[in-house]
């Protein structure tokens, strides 16, 4: 196995990577990110995602933001071409967390950003 | 440091403002120049306790008070109550429904996730009537980073 050091990856680049559309803070797309964490199960990101990491999911409800703000969330990035409303677009907007979303599938999503460097929240490193 | 305190009280089944008093909370010791690294262990273990209170109940409450040593929230609820404590802190046991878990909860971690944030927590529940959920973090310099 060869051990690849973590790298930290631009949100802009993390856009352009995944073909994805910004749906909210289109400014902060210079945003450093060290870490992602994906999950569709919201208390599994709340036990287990560390601070200033990347969130990846299908869920679009208020509640992935409201978690995306207690568990120190940068930004998000919606699978699968998932649109949340515009009532969790705007919270988010309230909450400065950039919105992204991607056609990609989770696995190809995740699998993207391994390549290019970017690790889990576990502390593992491959 | 100051001190603090306050309520804010909670609707069941009110997802779209599920998570608005932990945040609200957020806000407030954001204001009071508390760490991070604890600011984020309140959040997530009062965000927690809200979403169990409107998951399951008819009405609750959330009552913090900050001091310079310790903060401590208190969420009680109108609902139906725990018939097992035991069972319910243990990870990935829940009685939660089907759409509760489409919408990413419900998954058994409620629990076991507040305790593993605060430094003491009490679960008090009577079948019928309620549960209060009790838990303090301390601010005293060495603890407010022993569990960051």
């Amino acid at each position: 196995m060869v051990i690849i050091a973590p790298s930290i990856m631009i949100l802009g680049d993390i856009r352009d990577l995944l073909h994805a559309a910004v749906l909210a803070r289109g400014e902060d797309m210079g945003m450093e990110i060290e870490r992602a964490y994906c999950a569709d199960l919201m208390s599994d990101v709340l036990a287990f995602s560390i601070s200033n990491s990347l969130l990846i999911t299908g869920l679009t409800n208020t509640q992935v933001i409201r978690t995306a703000e207690v568990a120190t969330i940068k930004a998000i990035v919606f699978i699968q071409n998932k649109r949340p409303d515009i009532q969790t677009i705007s919270l988010a907007d309230e909450k400065k967390i950039p919105l992204l979303v991607t056609d990609l599938s989770m696995f190809d999503t995740c699998g993207l950003l391994f390549e290019k460097g970017l690790r889990s929240c576990s502390g593992l490193e491959f | 440091m100051s001190s603090s305190e306050g309520v804010f009280f909670l609707t069941g089944k009110d997802f779209k403002n599920a998570g608005a008093a932990s945040s609200s909370l957020k806000g407030i010791l954001e204001g009071m120049g508390i760490p991070v690294a604890v600011i984020r262990r309140v959040s997530i273990a009062a965000f927690e306790a809200e979403m169990n209170a409107i998951i399951y109940a008819v009405a609750g409450m959330m009552s913090y008070s900050i001091t310079p040593e310790m903060i401590k929230i208190r969420v009680q609820d109108m609902g139906p109550g725990i018939e097992n404590i035991e069972l319910a802190m243990k990870e990935g046991y829940s009685t939660a429904p089907d759409y509760i878990r489409e919408m990413g909860f419900g998954s058994g971690m409620g629990l076991p996730n507040i305790k593993k944030n605060a430094d003491h927590l009490t679960v008090n529940s009577l079948a019928g009537e309620g549960t209060t959920v009790e838990f303090s973090i301390n601010l005293s310099p060495a603890e407010a980073t022993s569990k960051a």
